[in-house]
């Protein structure tokens, strides 16, 4: 989807802003929202990349005006709604008006160590990964109107592969309910001149995680 | 209302939108028995007690002292960090990438927030910001500048735009006068910015 979130290269936002010896939380609700998202996920309401969906379907002058997890606030009430998890007249009531669990599981004090590591994505691969190290690949000038990890920015543009991951799930499909289907996964490098021109910074090199339907062969390189 | 921390004991009216909507979210999900509430206290608590950068800053200390661990840790950081026992279990697709006098590193997520939390703990928010964001990848040692460092001309900027779910950590080099240093010693010269590639290690002229 080629939203607000896919921000690499935009120009306006002005400075980064550090804060020095930032809290973990800067108010009580960030924390109860990151757990109730990360609570979510654990009991197998959505997938990683069909939450980061979730994001991106906030409509722009809400992304650009929400704080981090305000976004998160809001991606958690509209996908357990659209879901059937919760009805929107329970959240607008402050409480449950039915005892309904629709996923008949519930994130237990237990089982909170297992939601403190990051799961697998790798999985076994099908055949044998289509490019090597140190080729030159063209990233697809596609524009899904769903889900994707292609950044807008690298679309088109000739990188070298400069690493193989494995075989991981695949956002594009996962997010949209297709199943894992497994892609090989590249570090693909680019130069910067590559990406923006001869206005680039010379020293700039730009990589990013690309999954193999991502990536055409370049063979006059 | 002064003298009170817990939003719990503050009036409705008092409480912002998101408290409220935050609020109804959790009741609603815990009355329909998703969730308990003493699982997001815990969950809470390790991100604010537990998970945090020194577990990196220990990561890089080792490395600086062992260099049959930092070659493993640039093999594969998953199963290093692994074998150091820091944490339970390090999430799969960790990857750390060495800072050298020719390359410097500087992580981002362009398209959201993907940060290694296990070893970092919860990205700042600058990291999360439409400014870091944008800029990392097309003008990084403008960003570089935003953190007051400067870096030689000549140095390679190398960003790594986290856009799938492997995870990445800088291995910063290792400052001068550190010789004969412990692994605790060195690891209080770690910043979380000199992990992420938007600072360099403290020096030991600061930390004296």
């Amino acid at each position: 989807m080629d939203g607000i979130h896919d921000m690499g290269g935009m120009h306006g936002f002005g400075k980064v802003a550090p804060e020095k010896n930032e809290p973990v939380f800067h108010a009580r609700w960030e924390g109860r929202c990151l757990a109730l998202n990360r609570a979510m996920g654990a009991i197998g309401a959505w997938s990683i990349d069909e939450g980061r969906a979730g994001i991106e379907a906030l409509p722009p002058e809400v992304y650009l005006a929400s704080s981090y997890y305000g976004k998160w606030a809001l991606r958690l009430q509209n996908m357990v709604v659209a879901r059937g998890l919760a009805g929107a007249d329970e959240i607008a009531a402050g409480r449950a008006l039915r005892p309904d669990n629709v996923l008949n599981r519930k994130l237990q004090t237990a089982d909170v160590p297992r939601t403190l590591t990051r799961g697998s994505y790798a999985r076994t691969p099908q055949s044998e990964a289509r490019f090597k190290v140190g080729e030159a690949v063209r990233a697809k000038n596609i524009h899904p109107p769903t889900h994707t990890r292609l950044p807008r920015y690298a679309r088109g543009h000739v990188g070298v592969i400069e690493a193989i991951r494995g075989c991981h799930v695949f956002p594009d499909s996962i997010a949209v309910g297709a199943g894992e289907n497994p892609q090989w996964l590249y570090t693909v490098v680019f130069d910067g001149r590559e990406l923006w021109g001869e206005t680039s910074e010379p020293t700039l090199k730009v990589s990013i995680e690309a999954f193999e339907p991502y990536l055409d062969a370049v063979k006059d390189l | 209302m002064a003298g009170h921390h817990d939003d719990a004991e503050q009036d409705a009216s008092e409480l912002s939108e998101m408290q409220l909507r935050v609020r109804a979210l959790e009741t609603v999900l815990t009355e329909k028995g998703y969730v308990d509430p003493a699982a997001l206290d815990a969950m809470i608590e390790a991100y604010e007690t537990k998970i945090g950068p020194h577990i990196g800053a220990a990561i890089v200390a080792k490395a600086w002292n062992d260099p049959e661990f930092k070659r493993a840790l640039l093999a594969d950081a998953t199963k290093a960090v692994q074998s150091l026992g820091l944490i339970s279990r390090v999430g799969d697709h960790l990857i750390a990438t060495e800072n050298t006098p020719a390359v410097h590193n500087m992580i981002v997520c362009t398209l959201c927030s993907c940060y290694p939390w296990e070893v970092l703990g919860l990205p700042p928010v600058w990291y999360k910001s439409a400014p870091y964001r944008s800029r990392a990848v097309n003008d990084a040692r403008g960003v570089l500048a935003d953190f007051g460092l400067s870096l030689p001309p000549d140095v390679q900027i190398r960003v790594w735009d986290s856009t799938a779910e492997t995870r990445f950590i800088v291995l910063p080099m290792r400052p001068g006068g550190t010789e004969g240093w412990s692994d605790e010693r060195l690891a209080a010269l770690v910043t979380r910015d000199c992990m992420i590639g938007t600072g360099l290690p403290n020096s030991p002229q600061e930390m004296a």
